[in-house]
């Protein structure tokens, strides 16, 4: 008799038990966020992830002021990167040259490559305005436009460019407010200003503003640094679900929010970028001795 | 990392050097501890057997004492880097400082029970086997100190000469057990002692898998992350 045709392996019979259970054969029932992050021990770095933005030789100041002096980096499709440094390290001119918003100041300048979307951004091709469509901010200070209302606010950056249909509006109005997880809080007052909502709840508008012309990335500059902790939390969390639909970077002075909420972390000093790696493993074991001394509170 | 720069914050330096300062107090009583359980013990002397049980206390309050200065650093500080790899590895360190603390008295005690009957035979391996551990413990107090990573990991490798000792023991008490059977009792307690000496040295051993931690933010705890 032929034992092996028919009688099944005790293998066989253990994955059959897997199966019937449901046991996952991937890991595909893992959060994106459990799989992205290598194991702390690992010492490799990062997973092959798809690069968003690619940043070389980055050079940006004012006047005769070299701020940025030579950054070159990657940002990932999807994830949440923060840029932590002390003030005047260049960490927010680095997120305005992303976007080309550093120019807008008087005797900036900016040279470089930026590739985003298979261009360079400082090509003569690049529409400065459609790329800004492309690539969105949020700013410190919750800037909603004091003289329209919640609804207006969140078409605003739409209504420049195009005509919406009131269903078109309606429904997008609905949609960026839900995903800046606003629109339950407003949803009965959408007529009422902009003004009139928590610091924490203009934050929120500013970002739905901001995905209502849906942009592929959102670079945010020290979103919560005028809220309080409860209304920080929120900005948090919805930067967690964020990073499903869009590319995130954020600059904060709040190493504990970086810790919280980024995926990647970018250390910045003097102009120039001194590592960046996975967060979990940057505040736990920094390679650098000088990102160590900064998030450590030393100086020497 | 560079502990030589100055800290931001002079009132969490304190707290870190006082952290520092407790673990290494904690550390010396124990070695304490057991150097006087190994004397006791040679000595057939149970006065002394029962400082060491009384000093486990010391020992107990310790831990406690420095579990909550980690926690209050945690909560005021939110260290980060070598300094959260610094009070979590005190956290545990605290733990096997303390479990080493708890041997002592496990050997205090099986000395005053030998105390009860005539002595087996002369002490030759566990003596050694005592200041193996003793030695250990101090070259990973040292090691702490000056985070020296290749002394934290001779340290480990010095846990082979002890679990050897070990099984020294074990066979020649096994021998004197087939051979007269009233020695059993005695041999279990003289047995019993090894093996908490072997225990410590592996406790150590743990001690000094934080050190290397502590210093490189590496995990060295499981044979296949050592490669």
């Amino acid at each position: 008799m032929n034992m092996n045709l028919n009688t099944p392996t005790e293998t066989e019979q253990r994955m059959d038990v897997y199966a019937s259970s449901g046991y996952p054969e991937s890991d595909d029932h893992l959060d994106a966020r459990d799989r992205m992050r290598t194991p702390l021990t690992g010492d490799t770095d990062e997973e092959p992830r798809p690069t968003e933005i690619s940043v070389r030789g980055l050079r940006a100041g004012y006047g005769t002021k070299e701020v940025l002096k030579g950054v070159s980096m990657d940002i990932h499709a999807n994830e949440v990167t923060a840029i932590i440094g002390p003030s005047g390290c260049g960490k927010s001119t680095f997120i305005r040259c992303i976007n080309r918003m550093h120019e807008l100041v008087p005797s900036a300048y900016a040279k470089g490559d930026v590739q985003f979307a298979g261009n360079n951004v400082y090509s003569s091709s690049v529409d400065p305005v459609l790329l800004r469509r492309k690539i969105g901010m949020v700013f410190q200070k919750p800037n909603p436009f004091p003289t329209m209302s919640i609804r207006q606010n969140v078409l605003a950056g739409l209504t420049l460019t195009g005509r919406l249909s009131g269903s078109e509006a309606n429904t997008i109005v609905e949609s960026s407010l839900k995903e800046a997880a606003l629109w339950d809080e407003v949803k009965d007052k959408l007529d009422e200003p902009g003004m009139s909502l928590s610091g924490g709840q203009q934050q929120r508008l500013c970002i739905a503003r901001t995905i209502a012309v849906k942009p592929d990335v959102i670079l945010m500059d020290e979103p919560c640094s005028a809220l309080d902790p409860v209304a920080t939390a929120r900005i948090e969390d919805l930067i967690a679900k964020l990073r499903a639909d869009y590319t995130v970077v954020i600059v904060t002075h709040n190493m504990q929010q970086a810790a919280r909420c980024s995926d990647r972390t970018a250390f910045f000093l003097m102009g120039e970028l001194v590592e960046i790696t996975n967060t979990d493993r940057i505040f736990t074991a920094p390679k650098d001795t000088r990102t160590e001394d900064y998030i450590t509170g030393k100086f020497g | 990392m560079s502990d030589h720069s100055r800290r931001t914050s002079e009132e969490f330096e304190q707290e870190l050097q006082e952290l520092r300062r407790r673990i290494i107090i904690m550390a010396e009583r124990v070695n304490d501890m057991t150097a006087a359980a190994i004397n006791a013990l040679l000595e057939r002397d149970n006065e002394r057997a029962a400082e060491v049980i009384l000093a486990d206390r010391e020992v107990n309050r310790d831990e406690m004492e420095t579990d909550e200065l980690c926690m209050l650093i945690l909560a005021r500080r939110q260290p980060m880097a070598s300094d959260l790899r610094f009070i979590t590895t005190a956290m545990k360190m605290v733990t096997d400082l303390e479990r080493i603390g708890d041997l002592a008295v496990n050997v205090a005690e099986r000395t005053i029970s030998l105390k009860k009957q005539p002595q087996l035979r002369p002490y030759i391996d566990i003596p050694k086997m005592g200041d193996a551990v003793r030695e250990m413990l101090t070259m990973t107090m040292e090691a702490f100190l000056e985070r020296d990573t290749d002394k934290a990991r001779a340290v480990i490798d010095m846990d082979d000469t002890v679990d050897e000792l070990y099984a020294l023991v074990f066979k020649d008490v096994l021998e004197v057990m087939y051979e007269n059977h009233d020695s059993v009792k005695r041999g279990i307690d003289v047995q019993s002692i090894a093996k908490y000496l072997e225990r410590m040295a592996d406790h150590v051993t743990n001690l000094s898998e934080q050190v290397i931690y502590l210093v490189e933010g590496k995990d060295i705890r499981h044979a296949e992350s050592r490669q």
